[in-house]
């Protein structure tokens, strides 16, 4: 294994560790991996950013559009 | 066109081309058929240069991120089909290929779901566009069952958990008569055959919708479209900017 994999390996298996039964979260009868839970949420605020984000268009750039 | 004369020269596209559209051949099916869809979509409406001010939003780009997700899904799976799956468990371009795989579907899902919000909150079934959204709503229903298969074909310990976990509730349906989550040979032929067939199909189908209607007009823009009336059949065409 390389250094750099190596370094990445450590910070990030320490983060996310994949080698055990996963995480969940339990709210009534919905129950959900916090993986689910984290990939609605980045879901939610890429939906939003879309939203509130300009679009730069070709009229910003001083063409007719 | 009839050819009268066997020895004449042997006539060039041009000349067809030429011969296309006569009067007289009008009640044929072909001519019927190309006059009809041409009439429906022209190629500057297939392929516009021009949009609506309105899709000036990042919220319009989700459509085409998922069709571009869906177009590396394909190319991935081609590759993925052509090596097998003891190439994408072992080498390391095949991970890699394999991961490529995955992960697009993961863009596909995403930016799907953040388009079809979207949708929902523009409302973009009306002016006689139903069938577009009926059309969106399919895909992303068979696309959860391409995505489910192609989950129970990775031949691994996960598509052994997910198959068991996922056959009692099949089976509670009564589908696992003649679908069958723990039959190896029918997932993965769904997964590379059936589904991927009906996703593009529908896609295809969805997109020339999309082509025929137009965007459907925001609810603020309702006043900024000169000559359109809110909530018509032609709200939403390609009016220039």
């Amino acid at each position: 294994m390389s250094a750099i994999a190596l370094v990445f390996g450590t910070l990030f298996g320490a983060l996310i560790d994949l080698n055990k039964p996963g995480n969940y979260i339990h709210w009534g009868f919905i129950q959900m991996s916090y993986g689910n839970l984290i990939v609605i949420i980045l879901m939610v605020i890429v939906f939003f950013a879309a939203i509130l984000i300009p679009f730069k268009t070709h009229k910003d750039k001083g063409g007719d559009r | 066109m009839t050819i009268a004369d066997p020895k004449a020269p042997r006539p060039d596209q041009a000349d067809l081309d030429k011969a296309a559209d006569r009067p007289e051949d009008a009640d044929q099916w072909t001519a019927k058929i190309r006059t009809a869809a041409v009439e429906a979509l022209p190629p500057q409406r297939m392929l516009p240069d021009r949009q609506p001010a309105y899709v000036a939003s990042w919220i319009y780009v989700f459509g085409v991120t998922t069709i571009a997700a869906l177009c590396m899904v394909i190319a991935t799976g081609f590759v993925l089909a052509i090596f097998g799956p003891n190439w994408w468990h072992v080498s390391s371009t095949g991970l890699f290929v394999n991961s490529l795989h995955l992960w697009s579907v993961e863009i596909f899902m995403f930016a799907m779901v953040i388009h079809l919000w979207g949708k929902f909150f523009m409302a973009a079934w009306r002016g006689k566009r139903k069938a577009t959204w009926i059309s969106g709503v399919v895909v992303f229903l068979v696309s959860v069952g391409a995505a489910f298969t192609g989950y129970l074909s990775q031949q691994n310990f996960d598509s052994q958990w997910i198959s068991t976990q996922a056959k009692d509730g099949i089976n509670s349906t009564g589908a696992g008569a003649i679908f069958n989550v723990t039959n190896f040979g029918q997932m993965i032929m769904w997964h590379i055959v059936l589904l991927p067939l009906v996703v593009v199909a529908l896609v295809g189908l969805h997109v020339l919708m999309v082509r025929l209607r137009g965007v459907v007009t925001p609810f603020a823009a309702k006043n900024e479209t000169p000559g359109v009336q809110p909530g018509s059949d032609t709200a939403g065409a390609e009016v220039q900017a």
